[in-house]
């Protein structure tokens, strides 16, 4: 068949303006509807935070106080397993030099040897767990949270022993059988095999919720906001006061500040 | 034509297709029944419009594709909401929307996955984490 150069360039051209079809085609079936979308009524922040007001948790709250604790542990489906080893904690309390080791002296207030002071994921900007995570299942979300997804934990611990605050635990076993509190409906649990650690209630912002320790404290120790905006409670509080962090010097730039 | 050992090997033979067979004997002309998924939940019964996220044939064949998508965009990328194609609104999460409406779970997900062969519990194991709804005691 005889075929002219002529001939070649137009049915080149016609290939080419049949490649323009399906991006029309995709353009012109394309609904106005959105397919996922965030709840309207989401908090929305840039870099999530928490201030622990030591001194308010000391002063108002009665001694031995676990309203936060008992609050997120009951809202997660947090086991008691009862053994120290294999011991499972979202949020918990720890002596001042164990929170803040090295900063501890002989002769400072009796206080500060015997108070606890509320420890947690810190929800670290240079989070050491996130960068170890052979899966990616502990990820950093953009609003600051650092996140896990128990769907993709193989529970290789990589990351607890990434974490210089033992803030994540390990299900030794299946988790089910030692939650003490009455279960809640409308979480899940875990399984054996995975790691869990605090999530600042990421769930309850998408609805917004507060965190479950921040609702549950009575007496405002615990306060959540947004660090890049300048109007929210941790900034005002950060402003007013002078605060520490725990293990500052590792540049994992953690996200809970405490007033002492 | 001669077999060495032919005895011994033809029986092993004969054995060897018998009990190869033994099931398809066994189990000949008795088709399983297929599984019937019961929808008469009191939620869905109540619904005026019994439509799903997505029509039924995509469900059926599609689910798990939704749910691998829901969870995507809920765990990873905070995302909540799913916008179906008629406008109407879901919260993106097994537990707490797609048991809303199928609460039989044991008619509903485990007739089709028990008859095709998956394990309970283990294959999909969606209910080792998430806590499936409560039973009425005669309905299992």
């Amino acid at each position: 068949m005889e075929s002219s150069r002529r001939d070649l360039l137009k049915l080149g051209g016609a290939c080419a303006l049949g490649l323009t079809t399906l991006p029309l085609v995709k353009a012109h079936a394309k609904s106005d509807l959105p397919k996922v979308m965030d709840n309207p009524d989401a908090l929305k922040g840039k870099r999530w935070a928490m201030v622990v007001d030591a001194k308010k948790c000391w002063e108002k709250g009665k001694e031995g106080c676990k309203d936060c604790i008992d609050a997120c542990h009951k809202i997660h489906n947090v086991p008691d397993i009862g053994n120290v080893k294999e011991e499972i904690k979202w949020i918990w309390n720890e002596k001042f030099q164990h929170v803040f080791p090295g900063m501890e002296s002989p002769h400072m207030a009796h206080d500060y040897h015997e108070k606890p002071f509320m420890v947690f994921c810190n929800h670290c900007g240079n989070a050491p767990c996130v960068r170890v995570c052979p899966t990616q299942a502990t990820f950093k979300r953009p609003d600051g949270i650092t996140m896990m997804d128990f769907h993709r934990c193989i529970g290789c611990r990589y990351c607890m022993a990434g974490c210089p605050y033992g803030a994540r635990s390990f299900n030794f076993r299946d988790p089910r059988a030692f939650i003490k509190t009455e279960l809640n409906m409308t979480f899940p649990t875990r399984e054996r095999g995975v790691v869990e650690k605090c999530s600042f209630c990421e769930e309850r912002l998408a609805v917004g919720l507060l965190p479950a320790c921040v609702e549950a404290c009575k007496h405002g120790a615990l306060v959540f906001g947004d660090l890049e905006d300048p109007n929210s409670p941790v900034r005002k509080l950060l402003a007013e006061h002078f605060t520490i962090r725990r293990k500052p010097e590792l540049g994992t730039e953690p996200g809970v500040y405490y007033i002492v | 034509m001669k077999i060495y050992n032919g005895k011994p090997i033809i029986i092993g033979l004969i054995i060897f297709v018998g009990v190869a067979l033994f099931p398809v004997f066994y189990n000949g002309g008795k088709a399983s029944p297929p599984p019937e998924i019961k929808l008469d939940t009191p939620v869905i019964q109540q619904m005026t419009e019994k439509q799903c996220v997505l029509p039924k044939g995509e469900m059926r064949t599609g689910h798990m594709q939704v749910l691998n998508e829901w969870r995507t965009e809920v765990v990873r990328n905070g995302h909540r909401v799913y916008v179906a194609a008629d406008g109407k609104q879901y919260n993106m999460s097994l537990q707490n929307e797609c048991m809303k409406c199928h609460s039989n779970k044991s008619q509903f997900c485990d007739a089709c996955h028990v008859y095709a062969g998956l394990q309970l519990g283990a294959v999909p194991y969606c209910w080792t984490c998430h806590i499936e709804p409560k039973e009425p005691k005669e309905t299992k």
